[in-house]
């Protein structure tokens, strides 16, 4: 993404006073954004292992004082939190195994130009963006199904995705030469053969950057436990920090929020607990995020091919 | 290339003519593989997606237990009624849409400006750690935002709490506060995804033909006219879309969020429709009005969907249909 550097070069050449300001302001507007972004993140890590009084007095700025792990003592004995921990591994798992076995042939199958029905399914899936039966009917029939307080809930109504099916669609139709297809052809080979030994091992770029949509997505699902799951063993980490994170408040939680369990810390280090539990919480993802983020780029460019 | 391969294999002008019996045979004989590979998705959509739209009835019907999906007793628009002369309706409307409506305003044109001023800077390393930098945040969970929110704007402790107080803003509890909800909610929705969503819009602006930018600078434009005239124009598609796209799911926004940030003193502003419907619905057990308040909120989902795509077609020949 080497955009445009032609612009770049011709203002070194003659600068102006006007792109002098503009030079200024674009710099002090990006350290402003960049620093309100990055800012919270880091406070978040110092004052996970700050002592929780110097913060509240706002003596906590730019580095940590009075180190103390106190919080991630009492993080690393709570139950709760590795057990949260290991559902939602997986459920992520199991949960993008599936998405990924479904997504990705029926993407192929309808990137097939001469596969008439691929307009009318398109319109079948693209519909449900945009309508849906609402969470009541949802809810019924996951009762019917026995989905409720089963760990299948947090994998088997995921499986698709259409804005991934989507993306993964316009991969194979722009991005796989079609050439390849017919000298296949003229070999004689069929469809399923096809996907399986030409298509698939020419996918890895799309696969995993579908996968890691569906990854994250698993990761962060707060809502799937916090409706349709009673049973706290089968609850995935999201819910288990928001019973940590937001039960302990002066004024927890609106009408019905479960929470109430989470209190028996010591007053004063509740504060550090929490910092700490958004650490361990999202360190994984953020831990990641770095060797993962060319390809989540990625799959916005691969999308937004052809809307 | 494949245009000929596909119409070598087409069936001829005879062939369609003929009765659809054996079309479809021979159809599903020849693409039985594709079907193979399309209809699991087809299966889960179908079960999880469209069974729910047919248990939309249920919003006509009395529930009824030993009925299930489909409901009881036809009870005509009883629900409805019941919702339009419930003194929520216009409370739960008006938190609704000052919540979407704001939430699709600010959160449409941050990424735009953002994306815009990122493709100012020059250098492809300082773009680069610009742009990474700014979606970190989109990682992180939803619960974990809230926490954030609340351990920064705790009354008493919040780092946000002291900056206000520094400034002479004394004792505000932003998330108790009913003209604060808005406000902190939207400001922390563009923090998490203002970076994300500029992605497609850098891509957009990476796409524009050089040769712009040197006629227009040959016209004498400068900076603030090239972004205005070239990079602007250039974007505008991938706007539209993005936009109709978002309008279809405006009132869906935040259900989590808002559930999550919800407490007794913001409440008068943060009951939307969909948290009453979780409320009704999933602790009350009132099914059948539940469902009613669903579909009332799904319906204008739908109009504001049609209308912005009606709109778009007319200013810029570009909508979804």
């Amino acid at each position: 993404m080497s955009g445009t550097n032609l612009q770049s070069k011709g203002f070194f050449r003659n600068r102006t006073a006007g792109d002098v300001v503009f030079m200024l302001a674009l710099g002090v507007i990006s350290v402003a954004v960049l620093f309100a972004v990055i800012y919270p993140v880091y406070f978040v890590v110092i004052a996970s292992v700050s002592d929780p009084s110097l913060i509240s007095t706002g003596e906590v700025w730019l580095w940590p004082k009075g180190v103390s792990f106190f919080g991630y003592g009492q993080i690393f004995d709570d139950d709760r939190i590795w057990t949260g921990y290991r559902n939602t591994l997986l459920y992520s798992v199991f949960g993008t195994a599936l998405n990924l076995i479904v997504t990705i042939p029926a993407a192929y199958a309808l990137s097939r130009p001469e596969f008439r029905p691929r307009r009318v399914l398109m319109l079948f899936f693209v519909f449900t963006l945009f309508f849906n039966g609402g969470l009541i009917p949802t809810y019924l029939l996951y009762r019917d199904l026995g989905l409720l307080d089963n760990w299948l809930v947090f994998v088997l109504p995921s499986a698709v995705n259409v804005y991934n099916l989507i993306i993964a669609r316009a991969f194979f139709e722009h991005s796989l030469p079609k050439e390849l297809f017919e000298a296949a052809l003229i070999d004689g080979v069929s469809y399923l053969q096809y996907f399986a030994r030409v298509a698939l091992p020419l996918s890895k770029a799309i696969i995993s950057v579908i996968g890691l949509y569906y990854l994250v997505q698993h990761w962060n699902d707060f809502f799937t436990g916090l409706v349709f799951v009673r049973d706290n063993s089968l609850q995935p980490l999201q819910i288990v920090l928001r019973d940590i994170l937001l039960s302990n408040q002066a004024f927890a939680g609106g009408a019905g929020a479960g929470g109430g369990s989470g209190v028996g810390y010591d007053q004063q280090y509740a504060d550090q607990i929490k910092y700490g539990v958004i650490v361990v919480s999202s360190l994984p993802v953020l831990v990641l995020y770095p060797f993962l983020q060319r390809y989540f780029e990625k799959g916005v460019l691969i999308g937004s091919v052809k809307g | 290339m494949t245009e000929t391969l596909v119409a070598a294999r087409k069936p001829v002008a005879a062939d369609v003519r003929r009765r659809s019996g054996p079309r479809v045979v021979r159809h599903v004989g020849r693409y039985w593989q594709l079907w193979l590979m399309v209809l699991p998705a087809v299966g889960f959509v179908a079960v999880f997606m469209y069974v729910p739209m047919y248990g939309i009835q249920l919003a006509f019907r009395e529930f009824d237990f030993t009925a299930g999906l489909a409901g009881g007793q036809w009870a005509g628009l009883k629900y409805f009624q019941q919702f339009f002369d419930s003194p929520l309706f216009w409370p739960l409307l008006r938190n609704t849409f000052v919540i979407a409506i704001t939430t699709l305003v600010v959160g449409f044109l941050a990424p735009i400006l953002l994306a815009l001023m990122i493709n100012q800077i020059a250098g492809g390393r300082r773009k680069k750690f610009m742009q990474t930098a700014t979606y970190l945040p989109h990682f992180i969970s939803i619960v974990v935002i809230v926490g954030m929110l609340q351990a920064f704007l705790n009354p008493s402790t919040g780092l946000l709490t002291q900056v206000s107080a520094f400034f002479g803003l004394s004792e505000v509890n932003f998330l108790g506060d009913t003209s604060a909800f808005v406000p902190v909610y939207v400001i922390s929705d563009v923090w998490q995804h203002c970076g994300w969503n500029s992605i497609i819009y850098l891509a957009a602006l990476s796409r524009v033909d050089p040769a712009l930018y040197e006629a227009a600078k040959v016209d004498g434009a400068n900076r603030m006219q090239l972004i205005r005239h070239v990079d602007v124009p250039s974007i505008v598609p991938t706007m539209v879309i993005l936009l109709i796209l978002t309008m279809g799911g405006v009132l869906n926004t935040g259900f989590e969020k808002v559930w999550l940030m919800q407490n007794t003193l913001n409440l008068p502003v943060s009951e939307v429709i969909a948290t009453y419907v979780y409320k009704i619905g999933i602790f009350s057990t009132q099914f059948s009005y539940a469902t009613a308040i669903g579909l009332f909120n799904t319906v204008i989902n739908f109009v504001f969907l049609i209308a912005a795509n009606a709109i778009a077609r007319r200013v810029s020949n570009w909508s979804l249909w």
